[in-house]
């Protein structure tokens, strides 16, 4: 299996691409690995390709229920930001950042990595000073924001409605190396980029529960039989309390439903990302046309794939608020995800009381972001037992101490994060 | 002279005796009402209509229906533009403009068709194999320029001038469709006294039966479809809504729908939307969609020219339009068959048909005999000739020999697939039925019937009976009607083709780009979907989704139900955004609350802030003043020399009684309210149960078992929730009651050393509000201006000191005028919310800044009130190691140490000597303002070990705005340390 | 979804705020191990998918707090109690008639 790039693609044409080659090999699972990822999607690949890359493990398998990247990695919004306010997730998530910058030369996949800018927009003072302070604290991390007064927001998205809406755009905070990544991708090019270093990568296999002896992990029982594992690590988001519960754990997280929502394609006018600051609203344009968009989650615990119809009506009213030129635009297509809300709004990435089993959860709807620092991080941590720097603050005791990561100042009520 | 050259002379139920006039990329044209765009442009003979998305492909009309694929286009102008509008469900009015789209310089001759040539390169794919070097170029080079290329038409340069509005509507049973099934479910439902609506997307009844001419009880199916109306209209309880979309279900027997009240005309009439978003709460639905008819697979098949079989019926039968004049049908099914019949009645020549099966039905057999039309059984079409139209086939028979014909239309059927995607909306996995060759429902929504042929039974009597059962359970046909033949052997694709063979025809994905997929492990259907963006374009893969499938299982060689299904997902077609938003955007994106004061106000020109929801006055400029700065500046100087009023009725008021009221505010508290004595007031502070500082306000004590409290504008309804939730959940063994009196009462706050003064103006004599008889902290009931009862607190926001007067909220603003007059003599000034904050960050009040929901009582000097004493929420986890730590923030004064210098709120704060970066941040700066009390700015801020740092010297960093400022640390009161004119 | 409140009737989704888990029951503050029992309260959730027990305001209604038994998987409501009944049989308080709590 070949290098991609222009010269493959223009062999393969003169052959009617006869021969490309499975971009991952549909692996059957061997009797035991090192390490067993539970959990095909973003996180668990990343995780299994810098397991395999970074620190040298090759016995590693990644076991997915269903077809890989079938979860919130390809159910989400593509935004990729660390326009984060708190010192615990700054450093995370720019170097996830970071990780996004250099992602398609290292593992020769095209993501389509695009930073076109995130703008969040203000409407008071009040918000703009909280700005401010987030601004300034990206800038103490050495992680670029801008504030923007109303005439340069005005000078980037003319469009808004800027002379007879309800809350005026004061102005907006602006992180240019924010942007868009074609989030199907990321699955699959972690996936090949995984099996190449010689992970195993095997669909159609369901975790059915753990096998624990004498307080340490030594293996799962799946769909497809016994799997033995050194370590195992899960990264099943959208499933984090009910496959923890088979390790009998309970987490501090509940599983709410987010809409997101993609309009026809439509010749591009809207270059970045604008969040709406007065209503659930924010939106960005991919490269096919189609205006991607969404707001806040429904709001109740839920496993169900759907959502209501009166979220789907206030994410609209928030974009006609915002952009009224999109009126006659038609919304293609809504669904919901299921995002595993943690109690304060930020992640896990932890070892748990049982030896040699590890969780990666509770990236409630900011988990497509963080992919690869997440993968990075769990990977750090399931190699070495250590916890990487950047993710010291996303344990599972936080709660108990005292140290919440509360962005939003919500408090211990997923459904408000 | 008509420019309809292609209109039959008779049939179909478009009214000839008048003309509609509109224009396509410019050309006049003529039309009849009753046309779609799509039926008049085919009656002028105009068949290329639009341009593929990827390679660019000339295109033309693939269906008469929602499903339509390419004959997109910009419908009307100007602000009113309407991109990817399908021309076969736009319905043409005089004056009408469209434009082809996705094509330069000309629909004919379209500089991007050079992708067509590139095609090999431009397979599935692609993109993530390349563009990848140099990383630098993707922004600058490779994504702008697909960027160029990417999207169909364009949406509207200005805001939608068009109107929108939402209803909601109750029945025992919706109708989803009004062709044969749905008008025989609807007249069973309704004669049984069911509360009926029925909705159908098109704007004329009668679905297929009307497409296919067919007779219904031995008479024309129009004929019956009138009658059915008819009855219908009479009932009381039945609602007909045509050009009414039920898009989604959603749970709780909810459907939504949107009503096309005004597209069919040039413009809305005044007062009328464009569009009306429905919500049906339904106890019951019929889904009587009916069913797309699929396309097959063969080389060119997406040349303009090439048209599903049961289109074309359409376009003769419903429109008089002949879409032809010389013809082949190709088809894999007996019903096609009929296509023959309709073409050669309408005089078109049907130069072959093609049907793949080797043993054709004596039905086909029969038919083709009588329309004189060759029957090439066994045959298949393995290339259409032709760019911009159909010129010809090739056919490849049963023994393998070629065959050229010349033709100007290929009718075409893959069989039908039934519109079962509101059933599947809640989840419901379909079911694969091998005699249909087609998904047909599986397990439906609560309350949910299928009937006709989007529950497989194709047939037009089996619709009518299934129909008719589905209305009203037990109840016989409404009419007798005949099946027709629907027998197929299917034929997913035509093998050894020459030129592609387009399964997604408007994103361009060939029968290849599913052979790459699956050889580079794309398999699962969602992978699919997902790798060749098959089923994502406008349609919705309506047309593509199942023959894809059936191709990805023929690959992997595993049955079409195990291979898989994508869910459909709302909505069932397109909805404009607009739509959804309703009336809901610029001034009426939200309701807006208006306080007591807010006429007056404006008759003052104040001017005015959004603060939630409340439009609060937030300062009231005088001639002669510069900038808010200095209209603020003389506020707050009133208000410290004088009297000033400001509005304080955005505060959230809770009523509390009951015998236990004391206990429970003790328990909801921080701080003890069981001491305070009647007739007085006291400042708390309210915890969530994680022990952070949730809100603070005022609670007076009135009565022994009766309490007022006050909370923040901004927390005013959580609070009353959160205390809700405490009674009736936690404590309900509590005797107590509340309920919130925010609208109830209109309250001012009089502030100043006048301010006792100015009340004795107002109010009434027999009250003794002497500082004796009113000391600070009373409250207690009064009555103003002549015996109004009012409510009456000696409470100061300001430090000054101040009243707060409450009056029944009808008496808002007759009070507020009372109190200005009353007032005049002392120089009194209205202020608002700006000289309000002046005054608060002045005497280091805490507010939303510090109220973060992130601080705890500690974090902002409120430690001292936390009883030890007693159970309350918070109290527990208020202990935890994290919110104890001594190196929390804290609140702080701050100063600049340059007295000229303006302070920011957001600024970091840094040590003296340190580096700035974030190992060295140690907090922000909350709160700012001009204290004119002090002369310069002045700030508060949550600094770490800040209680420790008085007099220090420390950086305020503000690199977002490029300013750093040094500051000096100081107590957080900067007015009246002491607190001595409060108390007068 | 529609929720039956037992005061008001079936009304739309809208009109009520959703709050979290009605299982988990407020501790004893006296009791030794309260720190635990808070923190176990406050943040740990089983979250099951299957039928839950939740807590929901009729906020654009009546202010009656009510538990919805509800089916997370599929949206299933399977019961609506005025929440205070439900607290006053566990605490095994009279149930007063409606309206006069």
């Amino acid at each position: 299996m070949g290098e991609y790039s222009i010269f493959s693609v223009a062999r393969e044409a003169l052959r009617g691409h006869s021969g490309w080659k499975p971009t991952w090999r549909d692996a059957a699972p061997k009797p035991d690995y090192d390490i067993v990822i539970i959990g095909g999607g973003g996180h668990g690949l990343a995780t299994a390709y810098y397991l395999a890359k970074e620190y040298g493990n090759a016995r590693v398998a990644v076991l997915e229920k269903g077809w890989i990247g079938g979860g919130n990695v390809g159910r989400n919004t593509t935004i990729v930001r660390s326009n984060y306010l708190l010192p615990g997730n700054i450093p995370f998530y720019e170097l996830s950042m970071k990780l996004w910058e250099g992602l398609e030369q290292d593992i020769n996949y095209n993501a389509m990595v695009s930073q076109r800018g995130i703008l969040n927009l203000y409407h008071s003072d009040a918000q703009r000073d909280a700005y401010a302070r987030r601004g300034n604290a990206m800038r103490l991390h050495g992680v670029d924001s801008e504030l923007l007064d109303q005439s340069a927001v005005r000078q980037m998205v003319p469009f808004l409605n800027f002379d007879n809406a309800r809350f005026p755009i004061h102005g907006g905070l602006l992180q240019r190396r924010g942007g868009t990544v074609r989030h199907d991708a990321v699955a699959w090019g972690y996936a090949r980029a995984a099996d190449r270093r010689g992970v195993d990568i095997i669909q159609n296999c369901e975790v059915k529960g753990f096998r624990i002896e004498d307080n340490r992990v030594v293996g799962v029982e799946t769909s497809r039989g016994f799997i033995g594992a050194k370590k195992v690590g899960m990264a099943v988001a959208g499933n984090s309390s009910r496959v923890a519960a088979m390790a009998g754990l309970k987490l501090p997280i509940e599983s709410h439903v987010l809409q997101a929502f993609v309009s026809e394609s439509i010749k591009p006018f809207i270059d970045g990302v604008v969040t709406f600051g007065a209503g659930h609203f924010y939106i960005s344009q991919s490269d096919k046309g189609g205006l991607v968009f969404g707001g806040d989650l429904d709001g109740y615990n839920s496993y169900a794939q759907r959502g209501a119809l009166p979220v789907v009506e206030d994410v609209c009213e928030g974009g006609m608020a915002l952009m009224p030129r999109i009126g006659r635009v038609r919304l293609l297509r809504s669904w919901g995800g299921i995002m595993d809300m943690s109690m304060d709004g930020s992640p896990f990435i932890d070892r748990t009381p049982i030896q040699g089993l590890y969780f990666n959860g509770g990236w409630c709807y900011g988990g497509f972001k963080a992919t690869p620092a997440s993968g990075l991080c769990f990977a750090h941590l399931i190699a070495r037992d250590q916890t990487h720097d950047v993710a010291k603050a996303y344990r599972l005791d936080r709660f108990a101490t005292g140290h919440a990561i509360d962005e939003k100042g919500m408090g211990p009520h997923p459904n408000l994060h | 002279m008509t420019t309809q050259t292609n209109r039959l002379p008779a049939g179909g139920i478009v009214d000839r005796s008048r003309v509609l006039r509109f224009t396509f990329d410019g050309i006049a044209y003529d039309g009849h009402p009753g046309d779609t765009l799509a039926s008049a442009l085919l009656a002028n003979g105009v068949t290329l209509t639009g341009r593929s998305f990827k390679y660019h492909r000339p295109r033309g009309i693939l269906s008469a229906g929602s499903e339509e694929p390419n004959a997109l286009v910009e419908l009307r102008t100007g602000a009113r533009r309407e991109a990817n509008t399908k021309a076969t469900t736009a319905e043409i009015f005089e004056g009408l403009e469209s434009a082809s789209q996705n094509r330069w310089p000309s629909l004919r001759f379209d500089v991007m068709s050079v992708n067509s040539l590139l095609s090999p390169i431009f397979v599935a794919g692609f993109y993530y194999k390349t563009f990848m070097w140099p990383a630098a170029l993707w922004e600058k080079l490779y994504e702008p320029a697909i960027r160029r290329a990417a999207g169909l038409g364009r949406a509207s340069d200005s805001a939608d001038p068009d109107t929108y509005e939402k209803a909601t509507a109750h029945c025992d049973v919706l109708v989803i469709g009004g062709g044969p099934a749905g008008l025989s479910a609807a007249l069973t439902a309704a004669r049984s006294g069911a509360r009926v609506i029925l909705a159908d997307e098109n704007f004329q009844l009668g679905g297929r039966a009307i497409d296919d001419a067919s007779e219904i009880d031995g008479q024309p199916a129009a004929k019956w479809v009138a009658s059915a109306e008819a009855e219908l209209s009479k009932l009381p309880d039945v609602r007909v809504m045509r050009r009414t979309t039920v898009f989604g279900a959603y749970d709780g027997g909810t459907y939504g729908g949107v009503e096309r009240v005004s597209d069919h005309l040039a413009s809305a009439p005044a007062g009328v939307p464009r569009q009306r978003l429905w919500k049906f709460i339904a106890k019951r639905v019929v889904l009587a969609a009916g069913a797309t008819e699929r396309p097959l697979v063969f080389g060119n098949n997406d040349r303009p020219g090439v048209m599903l079989a049961g289109a074309v019926r359409t376009y003769v039968n419903r429109y008089g339009v002949k879409p032809g004049h010389r013809a082949v049908v190709f088809a894999n099914n007996d019903y096609a068959a009929s296509t023959v019949q309709a073409l050669a009645k309408a005089g078109v020549e049907v130069v072959a048909l093609v049907d793949s099966r080797t043993g054709p039905s004596n039905e086909v057999t029969a038919i083709a005999r009588a329309a004189n039309t060759r029957l090439i059984s066994g045959g298949v079409i393995t290339t259409v000739k032709g760019g911009h139209a159909v010129k010809g086939v090739v056919v490849r028979t049963a023994d393998g020999r070629s065959i050229s014909l010349t033709c100007d239309l290929v009718a075409m059927s893959g069989g039908w697939n039934p519109n079962i995607q509101i059933s599947t909306h809640l989840g419901g996995k379909p079911k694969w039925d091998d005699a249909l060759s087609s998904f047909v429902p599986g397990a439906l929504p609560p309350g949910m019937t299928v009937a006709g042929a989007a529950s497989g039974a194709l047939g037009l009597g089996d619709a009518i009976t299934t129909g008719s059962a589905a209305g009203a359970s037990g109840s016989a046909p409404v009419a007798k009607a005949v099946n027709e033949s629907t027998a197929i052997t299917p034929l997913w694709r035509v093998n050894d083709c020459s030129g592609k063979s387009f399964v997604d025809m408007q994103n361009d994905v060939a029968s290849g780009d599913i052979e790459l997929s699956e050889r580079e492990g794309f398999r699962s259907v969602e992978h699919l979907k997902r790798y060749t963006t098959l089923g994502m374009a406008t349609d919705q893969g309506k047309t593509a989704n199942v023959n894809a499938l059936a191709i990805m299982a023929e690959l992997t060689k595993k049955s079409i139900p195990d291979t898989g299904m994508t869910l459909a997902r709302p909505p069932y077609t397109p909805v404009a955004i607009g739509a959804l938003a309703g009336h809901h955007r610029d001034k009426d994106f939200k309701p807006s609350r208006r306080p007591p004061s807010y006429a007056w106000s404006k008759e003052q020109g104040a001017m005015f802030v959004e603060t939630g929801l409340w439009l609060r006055p937030s300062y009231y400029p005088r001639a002669g003043e510069r900038d808010w700065l200095e209209t603020v500046t003389r506020e707050v100087n009133t208000v410290r020399n004088a009297v000033g009023i400001v509005d304080v009725s955005t505060l959230g008021k809770l009523d509390v009684q009951g015998a236990d009221a004391a206990l429970f505010l003790d328990r909801v508290y921080m701080n003890g309210m069981k001491t305070i004595p009647v007739g007085k007031c006291r400042y708390g502070g309210m915890l969530r149960e994680d022990g952070i500082l949730m809100d603070d306000g005022t609670v007076a004590r009135l009565a022994e078992n009766h309490y007022f409290i006050t909370t923040t504008t901004a927390n005013a309804v959580k609070v009353s929730q959160h205390m809700e939730l405490c009674h009736q959940w936690l404590w309900p063994e509590l005797d107590v009651q509340m309920i919130s009196a925010t609208e109830q009462w209109a309250q001012y706050a009089i502030a100043g050393p006048k301010s006792r003064d100015l009340l004795r103006n107002i109010v009434d004599k027999e009250f003794d509000i002497s500082d004796a008889g009113f000391p600070y902290l009373a409250v207690g009931g009064i009555t103003v201006c002549g015996g109004i009862k009012a409510r009456l607190f000696r409470l100061s926001f300001s430090g000054e000191r101040a009243y707060e007067l409450g009056v029944p909220a009808r008496y808002g603003d007759a009070l507020i005028r009372a109190l200005m007059k009353a007032g005049e003599e002392f120089g009194v000034c209205a202020y608002g919310s700006e000289a309000l904050a002046v005054m608060r960050i002045e005497k280091g009040h805490i507010s939303g800044p510090e109220l973060n929901g992130t601080t705890t009582a500690k974090d902002v000097g409120l430690g001292g009130m936390v009883s030890t004493k007693k159970d309350f929420v918070g109290r527990m986890l208020l202990g935890r190691p994290g919110l104890v730590d001594a190196d929390r923030p804290s609140l702080v004064g701050l100063r600049p140490v340059d007295r000229s210098e303006r302070l920011r709120s957001g600024a970091h704060f840094v040590a003296r000597d340190k580096q700035v970066t974030a190992a060295n941040d140690d907090g922000y700066m909350t709160s700012v303002a001009y204290s004119p009390s002090n002369g310069h700015w002045i700030g508060l801020g949550l600094l770490k070990r800040g209680a420790e740092r008085t007099g220090e010297i420390i950086r305020a960093c503000d690199p977002v705005r490029n300013i750093e400022t040094l500051v000096e640390v100081v107590s957080p009161c900067f007015v009246d340390a002491e607190g001595e004119k409060v108390r007068g | 979804m529609r929720i039956t409140c037992p005061c008001c009737g079936e009304r739309a989704l809208d009109e009520f705020a959703y709050y979290g888990d009605a299982s988990v029951k407020r501790p004893d503050i006296a009791s030794p191990t309260a720190m635990a029992d808070f923190v176990a309260y406050s943040f740990d959730r089983v979250n099951a998918a299957g039928p839950h027990r939740e807590l929901w305001y009729h906020s654009a209604g009546c202010h009656l707090w009510l538990v919805v038994t509800r089916n997370v998987a599929n949206h299933e409501i399977l019961n609506v109690e005025p929440a205070r009944d439900v607290a006053r049989a566990t605490q095994q308080l009279p149930t007063p008639g409606r309206g006069s709590a």
